[in-house]
């Protein structure tokens, strides 16, 4: 998975187009970085980052930080997913998203994860999310729940 | 009439809007968002599914365009918090939104909004979030200063 840490966004269309990337990944734990756009902003007036591209960096991240904590591959999917939004992120710098997977099941896996620019001292959001495990079964059934 | 020009001006300023490629309208049962299908909002290439989070992200600007909406001359509605139910897997095709604004206070929105694709009945995303409004002085007044 480590090797192909730079070809994991790149093979989801959505995460190419926000620009995100995956910097760093250990055990159950994953960080990336989302450089600002213009093209994302949310409010004109202040052109700060819509809240829209943290929850799908921090789902992404999440999702990832899951596969990171399972012993084999297993796809997994989105149940539900909590934003908390603590301050807007500063308009023109990248900001670091942060992801952990902390308690798995035999279905579910549980994560929290965390968007700031410097550190999670002073976090931008937090997230929390719930993901089901997908039992490995032909191709074609994959991805239902 | 004039209102939904407005709205879809106001909406069409966030560049958040212009990238997923959604628009609103109106129609018999108020205003009706729109995601139409393209390939850069595939999160599953395998499986060909939507990524949770452009599903997510349109959600919540559905949400965001209905407070507008409820709030003329109110700020630009910022998001506290949200949660998103995915419900089904959400298919490469395109995608429709509703919300409903189940409080509306002097400084607090709380929305609910639903996505789906064939069947308004299946739901493949549920969205509750609430979202600071009113006027420029009052969101001042309930920002959290930094420590």
């Amino acid at each position: 998975m480590r090797d192909n840490m730079h070809l994991m966004t790149q093979m989801t269309p959505w995460a190419r187009k926000l620009g995100f990337r995956v910097t760093r990944i250990e055990r159950a734990h994953v960080w990336g970085v989302q450089p600002w756009s213009a093209d994302f902003s949310g409010d004109p007036d202040t052109g700060v980052i819509h809240g829209g591209v943290i929850t799908s960096f921090l789902d992404n991240l999440s999702g990832m930080a899951c596969g990171a904590a399972l012993e084999q591959f297993r796809a997994v999917a989105t149940l539900d997913l909590r934003i908390d939004y603590m301050r807007p992120a500063d308009q023109g710098r990248d900001i670091i998203g942060e992801a952990h997977c902390y308690h798995l099941t035999r279905t579910i896996a549980f994560t929290h994860a965390w968007a700031y620019h410097e550190s999670r001292d002073k976090v931008i959001a937090t997230a929390s999310a719930a993901f089901a495990i997908n039992k490995i079964r032909a191709p074609s059934s994959a991805g239902s729940f | 009439m004039d209102r939904n020009a407005d709205l879809a001006a106001r909406l069409n300023r966030m560049g958040m809007v212009k990238s997923l490629g959604m628009r609103v309208e109106q129609d018999h049962a108020g205003l009706i968002a729109h995601l139409p299908f393209q390939d850069d909002l595939i999160g599953n290439f395998t499986i060909q599914a939507l990524h949770g989070g452009a599903i997510g992200a349109f959600l919540e600007l559905t949400a965001m365009a209905e407070v507008i909406l409820k709030t003329e001359g109110g700020i630009q509605p910022k998001t506290i918090n949200l949660t998103i139910d995915y419900l089904r897997q959400g298919r490469a095709r395109d995608l429709h939104a509703r919300a409903r604004i189940t409080k509306l206070g002097r400084r607090i929105a709380s929305v609910r909004a639903e996505a789906w694709q064939e069947n308004e009945s299946e739901p493949v995303a549920a969205l509750t979030a609430h979202f600071l409004i009113g006027t420029e002085e009052a969101a001042d007044s309930t920002r959290t200063a930094d420590p």
